[in-house]
């Protein structure tokens, strides 16, 4: 029975104990139905559009089916064993509750202490300094116009935005996961830059510890009015632990003429362990509309977590002359999957777009880069470049490299490069030859490997990228 | 410094070195001439660690410790520097980031505090004169793009920047036209300490015009067939291999 007939299965059958969603209560049980998702937007006060936007998507969502192309093994989910509404878990108290081995990365990754609590989980009121600092940033950015806040809060103070936009980057019929995610997101963050404002920070730097619980189904909204400027760095190099295990976010970005967006992510979800028991499912949908013309869209990713990925994050370069740029790094290692890569669509005269991804797989690892050059019949002189490496350590592991390219404009220019290589053993031995050990001079090699992308995160991000990927990486070789 | 006894190897259980003595003492210069396939490179790599090789029999004494039960990155904290035949390439990995990673690994296995980066440059960029490596070099990738020339001084820098108390040349003179020769030969001249000892493997006479070695060694089937002084390689030079090989040179 598929999954689809699971769940039309189930809401064919009554409430066993006559369930009646008792608004009161802080959370929703395990299960999904019209009535839950009533629940969780009465839980959070929304208006009458955005619970038919939820109702609709949510029945689009039975009609579906998860997408089986992606080259990954994915155990079932049971959609209704999920609870899609929960208060916030009681984290432990002190860091000396927490996991040993979760303080331990921290200190590889040079984690702030005064981040470290968040991070793991402490409850807010015993981090200090983080929330007023949150505070002060955002007075100098609502000073400027900007608006930088959690969808929830967006929702209730710029409906007519958040009525503009949600949805016309990504909609829910686009695929299972977006639809889901349509029906049940709970939080997120929602970002508005207003004609010709250059944001004067990296968003997000300073409220990562914030973010932190935004809970599996996040939705994420960016618009770049005419001109403005933002760079967003989303996640983080901390390890993420999570009791949920299917995390399927949104996000979705506008720019509009000349305006750019700079988008960062660096996931570092729960791979499993060793033998890649348990782990994040991490299937996310990801787009930005280039809506004007010269409008410029960036993503830079560094994926080391989660046991399964599935993710491409895509450009629609609708403007005349609009740029999508798409830099990636991932990291398989031990039983991780990785389906990764993007898209860019070009449709505006003109349009460029540039894709560089980097593939490391070790252990047992799997990853297929995965992606897709349209040019649209109006797209004149388009151009695309495209280049993929694959590294891969040890010969447990594989690599995979599968574009697509559909061309329907004669005068568009492509270019495509892909390579797979092991680290040699010769590398290995000049850098041990010269005193690195094994460990070292294996980093060295990846963080070469990955330079052109590493390049493109942010200062602050980059570095503890960089470490991110040497710890990801122990026990690789030897 | 280097003491070699009867030190047989195999590679995939084909005996290459068949009962090498070798003595280099501290600041003396040796070179190891030979036929191609008489097991140069073999020894090179036996004595710094590579992978591939089963030793059979014998010992190899360096500064008073047994070195072949030490893994290659412990050797080269050690003191022990080859110079690649073929210098390999690390796409992405600058000169400067790798060298000053591995410098302070072998200063950390020595207790000493790490370089930071002003005061490493400073040593970089004096080291780079030795052998006319400009900076955009230093600054590269390691060996990506570089010429075969550029490659060799690269190799001899690296060396410079180690100050190894061995420093095993392996056919550092392959592929090097006469300046490049005469260049890299000028840097390892000025790297001759009394502290330091060298081993200079070659096919050719040639270099050793450059570098003058102290001792010169025939290596031929895996054994040193004869030692002598410079004049030996002259030798070598004038009538060929064949009296060792049994064979006619061509």
């Amino acid at each position: 029975m598929s999954s689809t007939e699971q769940i039309q299965d189930r809401l064919s059958q009554d409430y066993d104990a006559g369930f009646v969603t008792d608004i009161e209560q802080d959370f929703a049980p395990p299960g999904l139905s019209e009535d839950i998702i009533r629940f969780i937007s009465a839980k959070k006060s929304e208006p009458e559009w955005l619970l038919e936007y939820r109702l609709k998507a949510y029945r689009l969502w039975t009609t579906m089916t998860e997408p089986k192309w992606a080259k990954v093994n994915v155990a079932p989910v049971d959609y209704q064993s999920i609870s899609y509404y929960a208060a916030p878990k009681e984290g432990p108290k002190s860091l000396d509750e927490v996991d040993p081995e979760i303080l331990e990365t921290f200190e590889k990754l040079g984690i702030p202490l005064h981040e470290r609590a968040a991070l793991a989980g402490v409850a807010v009121d015993a981090v200090f300094d983080s929330v007023s600092v949150a505070t002060t940033f955002k007075g100098k950015l609502s000073e400027m116009g900007v608006i930088f806040c959690s969808f929830s809060e967006a929702v209730e103070e710029h409906p007519e935005l958040v009525k503009k936009y949600l949805g016309s980057v990504v909609p829910s019929t686009d695929n299972f996961y977006a639809a889901l995610n349509a029906a049940v997101f709970t939080d997120g963050s929602f970002v508005y830059i207003p004609k010709g404002v250059r944001c004067p920070m990296e968003l997000s730097t300073y409220f990562r510890i914030n973010a932190a619980n935004t809970g599996q189904f996040e939705r994420t909204l960016i618009i770049a009015d005419e001109g403005s400027h933002v760079s967003y760095l989303e996640g983080c190099t901390a390890p993420m632990r999570d009791e949920n295990q299917l995390h399927a976010a949104v996000v979705e970005l506008v720019a509009h003429k000349d305006a750019e967006i700079k988008y960062s992510t660096v996931q570092n979800w729960y791979p499993g362990n060793k033998d890649g028991v348990g782990g994040i499912y991490n299937f996310v949908t990801k787009r930005g509309l280039c809506e004007g013309d010269r409008a410029k869209i960036s993503w830079t990713q560094v994926e080391t977590g989660s046991s399964i990925t599935w993710k491409y994050p895509s450009c629609i370069l609708k403007g005349d002359h609009s740029v999508g740029e798409f830099f990636s790094v991932a990291i398989s290692n031990n039983y991780q999957q990785a389906d990764t890569g993007t898209k860019m669509i070009h449709l505006g005269k003109g349009t460029r777009s540039t894709i560089v991804s980097k593939g490391i797989t070790a252990g047992h690892g799997q990853q297929t880069y995965r992606g897709q050059v349209r040019i649209g019949k109006n797209a004149e002189n388009a151009r695309n470049y495209t280049q993929c490496d694959s590294l891969l350590l040890g010969d447990r592991c594989g690599a995979h490299t599968i574009p697509y390219v559909e061309v329907k404009n004669r005068s568009s220019t492509l270019e495509h490069e892909a390579t797979t290589s092991k680290i040699g053993e010769d590398q290995l031995f000049y850098c041990r030859q010269r005193g690195l050990s094994e460990e070292d001079a294996v980093n060295l090699i990846v963080n070469g490997f990955c330079k052109e992308v590493l390049k493109e995160l942010p200062m602050e991000f980059a570095v503890e990228a960089q470490k991110l990927l040497e710890v990801s990486l122990e026990g690789a070789v030897g | 410094m280097l003491s070699i006894k009867n030190l047989h190897a195999t590679a995939d259980g084909k005996s290459i070195l068949k009962g090498i003595n070798l003595e280099v003492p501290a600041g003396e210069v040796h070179a190891i001439m030979g036929p191609n396939g008489s097991g140069k490179s073999t020894l090179s790599h036996v004595l710094a660690g590579r992978d591939g090789y089963e030793i059979t029999e014998g010992e190899v004494i360096f500064d008073g410790e047994s070195l072949l039960e030490k893994k290659p990155e412990d050797r080269a904290r050690a003191g022990v520097f080859l110079a690649f035949q073929y210098p390999v390439e690390l796409p992405g990995v600058s000169n400067v980031y790798f060298l000053k990673a591995a410098l302070n690994a072998v200063r950390k296995s020595r207790g000493e505090d790490p370089l930071d980066a002003m005061d490493f440059m400073k040593l970089a960029r004096e080291k780079a004169k030795l052998v006319e490596l400009d900076d955009g070099l230093v600054k590269r990738a390691v060996n990506a793009g570089f010429s075969g020339g550029e490659k060799k001084r690269n190799e001899i820098f690296q060396m410079a920047m180690l100050e190894p108390k061995l420093a095993i040349l392996d056919e550092t003179d392959s592929g090097l036209d006469i300046d490049a020769l005469a260049t890299v030969s000028k840097g390892v001249n000025a790297l001759r300490d009394e502290a330091r000892s060298m081993l200079i493997i070659t096919h050719y006479q040639r270099l050793l015009d450059y570098i003058e070695p102290d001792v010169v060694h025939v290596l031929v089937n895996g054994q040193i067939a004869r030692t002598g002084d410079k004049d030996l390689a002259k030798e070598l030079e004038a009538n060929g291999y064949a009296e060792f090989t049994g064979r006619a040179v061509s």
